[in-house]
């Protein structure tokens, strides 16, 4: 690619440097929290998630302390209970994968060469529900309302009323809330790391973070699905008494711990592999050379990726299943050792060959990579069922799992903390205080959870609140809180290192860095000053003169005189540009609408119905309000001139949107928690000898009904689609109003069946899987009305012609999905009690 | 021979060929032992049989992870320049893609092989 690169005069730099920052300016005074530049979200996110885990932290100290000698009573067992469930749920859920999210919204466009993700105010809106979420479910424990039966709140524990009080509805709907947060920056993620790198910046060029990224975006689609299935199936029992997991009326609750793990194992991974991502980056910087066996790390990724979701069983080996099921998932437990062995080898291979600077990054990064060693050890001995009978519940697995969360992420985690300090802020955090910080952390997390091991082995169980004396464990126990006090410390230096005040760098890349991020200035919010033509993995190593050619503005995009914000897009494998993307800016309508499906969230827990359907309707106003004004809007010229003597298209529809691919990447993870909810079905199936217990199903007459009403609905988007673009304005516009009125009537078609049939859902949990798909399938058509309904009124109001139908081609794409929805749900309904 | 075998094709979904493979193997394994193992006594099929299915599905994945390793070793034009395929052109991305896909379908061999070895060792449910 030989480009003649730009050539301005100081005069024009100045000015084109004047409008980019007047575009990408972030608000002053209370306005900045309206902000959407993924510097300030990232920033916003990380800081959140840091408080969260140190409020976790503080917990687990407490903890420590009521274990420290025997028969203490410093807590009381309920509190304990509230404390380990709410450590074990926030280090998870607020701290683990929320904090790789902040980092990946934060650096990932610099890494990238991009201006912006593709959906700045998606990673808004999922920024502010993550933190309400959060907040929601933290503060819980100051009104002594906190989840207590432990974080993986197994039924019929955490079914139980009167066990179980309002914390596990706070549980399941905080975090459900949560979710919806990870699923929206998984989109983002995906949609950047493919569509949004910088001209050049082939797949085999891309920085190792991106691709680690990438494999752990689409864990999260196909891992957090089952879980927001499983939670909605738990929260119909205890709001309705619909019998998911009650044994005594059909239900199982191994169903929850299928569902669960399905998600929790993968999660692990999900924590782990950008953590190692980040030391992916780490390793060449400090051995001053290209990361040895590129290819070997995707492996290791991908491999990771895959096989993590062939482990969940693991952690059930102990609930009476089939002794060749648990084998399956031992044989895939210790596959899994392979791709993770090879990505260690890779890091050690990589410092063998170059010369290594031991930095306070690299001894955080080491420091971890040993710890999670360890940890991998005595995970392959829990992977081994016989062993496992053994440990399993015991403070041996507490020792494998902290050995495995704290080495492969927290210690890589505080490493990157160290290394893009002066990324993100222009300024070092001290040497000296990061060693002591290292050997204290390091120290004391050996001393706090090695013990464990032995206090496990002796057959102390997890999360009893008290022991007493005579059982062997009170030493162990007491070394441990000893342990954990000096690791708490080593953080705490950490902390008083950040705020402690300090001289800001003349120099963008201390850590002599090679990748793209380091050319950033951390002082404008524009990100890329231009973005550049890339030629190599290191680009800052191997393109002579890239920092200066970039800051003069002599590649993509150097101006602003749209007087919008834009960034580019650009092709899967070889990144050849294709468009110029414009984005969202600053705008109140994320926090709205975050804050509204929070409001949905918080009042279904206290039943409050009315406040409920309220703030539904803010949310979907909201939302479409930032569709309508943010989205799919049509462009004063077709092209622009992106630089370089190139024009682009600012309009692109179907797949080379990167809409049609947040729609597509979204509906997969819809698709797989309706999956999770069929599996559901198959499974009562599966367990009972007539899964039906005698109770008369939805009959195959309103089923099959409502699928042929769907599929004709689908038929008629697919020719509303046709004839827009073939101009023909009115016959779509008919074809929409026609697809709606035969949605409506598929809707009502699909309620018929189980309401003829006079299924009650609290009798038996036939009837109860028969509604809850049902309903799925219902409320999935009526989004589909709105978007048809949006499709028209969008029409109408001249906002999607022929040539510009965006919105069209995107809800086209929603239906293939709901037309599948229907076929399965009123397949499976309607004909499979005849087949049993 | 190579005329029977599919083009190559440029796309970013073939790196995901062998490992989607595995979990498809994985998927049915599961599966089908799970219901068996439920279902045993209203069905009357003996273990050996499903051991026997499950056997011969193994070999077809196995089969079809060797299929999808020779074509990565034909996208990596059979071994015809080594990595690091770090150049920023079309022919060292292709290598990559290829190398890297055959990588994957050894791990994912290795995976299902894994998977197979309880059929042979465990004769029952034992439930």
């Amino acid at each position: 690619m030989t480009k003649v690169l730009g050539d301005f005069s100081p005069e024009e730099r100045a000015a084109q440097e004047e409008r980019l920052r007047k575009v990408w300016e972030t608000p002053g005074g209370w306005r900045y929290w309206t902000s959407v530049n993924n510097s300030d979200i990232g920033l916003w996110y990380g800081v959140a998630s840091f408080g969260f885990m140190l409020f976790a932290g503080t917990l687990a100290l407490l903890m420590r302390l009521q274990l420290a000698v025997p028969d203490n009573d410093l807590l009381t067992a309920d509190f304990f209970n509230q404390a380990f469930t709410l450590h074990g749920t926030v280090m998870m859920f607020l701290f683990a994968v929320p904090i790789f999210e902040a980092i990946a919204i934060f650096l990932l466009p610099s890494m990238l060469g991009a201006r912006e993700l593709p959906f700045p105010r998606l990673s808004a809106f999922g920024f502010w529900s993550f933190l309400l979420g959060g907040v929601f479910v933290c503060g819980s424990i100051f009104f002594n309302s906190a989840p207590s039966t432990g974080w993986f709140m197994y039924p019929p524990l955490a079914t139980d009323k009167e066990f179980s009080g309002i914390g596990a509805d706070i549980w399941l709907l905080g975090l459900s809330f949560i979710e919806v947060a990870s699923i929206a920056a998984a989109v983002e993620i995906i949609v950047g790391i493919m569509k949004c790198r910088a001209p050049g910046m082939r797949i085999n060029l891309m920085p190792m973070f991106a691709w680690y990224l990438l494999i752990v975006a689409g864990m999260i689609l196909f891992a957090f699905p089952p879980l927001i299935a499983g939670d909605i199936l738990f929260e119909m029992e205890r709001m309705f008494d619909w019998p998911f997991f009650d044994a005594e009326r059909g239900g199982d609750p191994l169903l929850w711990q299928h569902l669960f793990w399905i998600f929790g194992h993968p999660e692990v991974y999900i924590i782990f592999l950008p953590a190692i991502a980040l030391m992916a980056m780490i390793v060449p910087t400090f051995a001053q050379r290209p990361i040895v066996g590129y290819s070997w790390i995707v492996l290791a990724a991908v491999g990771t990726g895959f096989l993590s979701f062939g482990l969940w069983v693991h952690h059930m080996f102990t609930t009476g299943l089939p002794q060749i099921s648990l084998a399956f998932f031992s044989a895939a437990s210790e596959a899994v050792v392979i791709p993770t062995g090879v990505q260690i080898f890779v890091f050690i291979a990589t410092m063998l060959a170059g010369r290594v600077i031991f930095s306070v990054p690299m001894l955080f990064g080491a420091g971890g990579l040993i710890t999670f060693v360890i940890g991998g050890l005595t995970g392959v001995m829990v992977a081994l069922v016989p062993f496992d009978w053994q440990a399993h519940d015991t403070y041996f697995v507490v020792a494998h799992l902290h050995y495995v969360l704290i080495g492969g992420m927290l210690f890589p985690v505080v490493a990157g903390i160290y290394y893009y300090f002066p990324f993100v802020t222009g300024k070092k955090l001290s040497d000296a205080w990061g060693k002591v910080a290292f050997w204290l952390m390091f120290i004391g997390f050996n001393v706090g959870f090695f013990p464990m091991h032995f206090s496990g082995l002796r057959g102390m169980p997890r999360r009893v609140f008290t022991y007493p004396g005579d059982l062997g464990w009170d030493w162990f126990n007491l070394i441990s809180t000893i342990g954990a006090f000096v690791f708490a410390a080593g953080v705490l230096t950490i902390i008083v290192d950040m705020f402690r005040p300090k001289y800001k760098l003349n120099d963008l890349n201390p850590w002599r860095s090679g990748t793209l991020e380091w050319t950033n200035n951390p002082d404008e919010s524009w990100g890329m000053r231009s973005v550049p033509i890339i030629t190599s993995r290191y680009p800052l190593w191997d393109q002579p003169n890239l920092q200066r050619d970039i800051d003069e503005g002599r590649y993509y995009l150097p101006d602003a005189k749209s007087g919008r914000r834009e960034t580019l897009v650009t092709s899967v494998l070889d990144a050849e540009p294709i468009q110029c993307l414009r984005v969202g800016g600053t705008s109140y309508v994320t926090i709205v609408a975050a804050m509204a499906l929070g409001g949905v969230f918080i009042a279904l827990t206290f039943h409050w119905w009315i406040t409920t359907i309220v703030c539904a309707i803010i949310t979907l106003m909201a939302i479409l309000y930032w569709l309508w004004t943010g989205t799919a809007e049509i462009p004063e010229a077709p092209e622009i001139d992106v630089g370089l003597g190139e024009r682009l298209p600012i309009y692109r529809s179907g797949p080379a949107s990167v809409g049609w691919w947040a729609m597509f990447i979204t509906m997969v993870g819809d698709g797989t928690a309706f999956a999770s909810l069929v599996f559901g079905y198959f499974f009562y199936w599966t367990i009972h000898e007539d899964f039906t217990a005698g109770i008369s199903g939805p009959g195959a007459f309103w089923p099959m009904a409502a699928l042929l009403l769907f599929l004709f609905s689908w038929v008629l988007m697919l020719a509303a689609r046709h004839l827009n673009r073939d101009d023909n304005i009115i016959a779509a516009r008919t074809a929409l109003v026609v697809a709606l009125v035969v949605t409506v009537a598929a809707s009502v078609s699909g309620l018929m069946g189980p309401f003829t049939h006079d299924m009650d859902p609290t009798s038996h949990v036939y009837p109860a899987t028969v509604w809850i798909i049902s309903i799925w399938t219902v409320v999935h058509a009526v989004v589909g009305c709105i978007m048809q309904a949006y499709c028209l009124a969008r029409s109408f109001a001249g906002r999607m012609t022929a040539r510009y139908d965006q919105d069209i081609v995107n809800v086209t794409l929603y239906w293939h999905f709901l037309a599948v929805t229907a076929i399965v749900s009123f397949g499976v309904l309607g004909l499979f009690p005849m087949m049993r | 021979m190579r005329s029977i075998l599919p083009r190559e094709i440029e796309s970013l979904w073939t790196l995901f060929t062998a490992p989607v493979v595995w979990a498809l193997h994985f998927i049915v394994c599961y599966v089908v032992v799970a219901i068996y193992c439920e279902k045993a006594g209203v069905w009357e099929i003996d273990f050996n049989s499903i051991r026997i299915g499950l056997g011969l599905l193994t070999l077809a994945a196995l089969g079809m992870i060797v299929l999808s390793a020779y074509l990565a070793w034909r996208q990596w034009g059979f071994g015809s320049g080594d990595p690091p395929h770090d150049r920023p052109t079309d022919h060292d991305r292709r290598l990559f893609q290829g190398f890297a896909t055959l990588l994957l379908s050894g791990l994912s061999f290795v995976a299902v092989v894994y998977v197979a070895i309880p059929l042979i060792f465990i004769a029952g449910c034992q439930q």
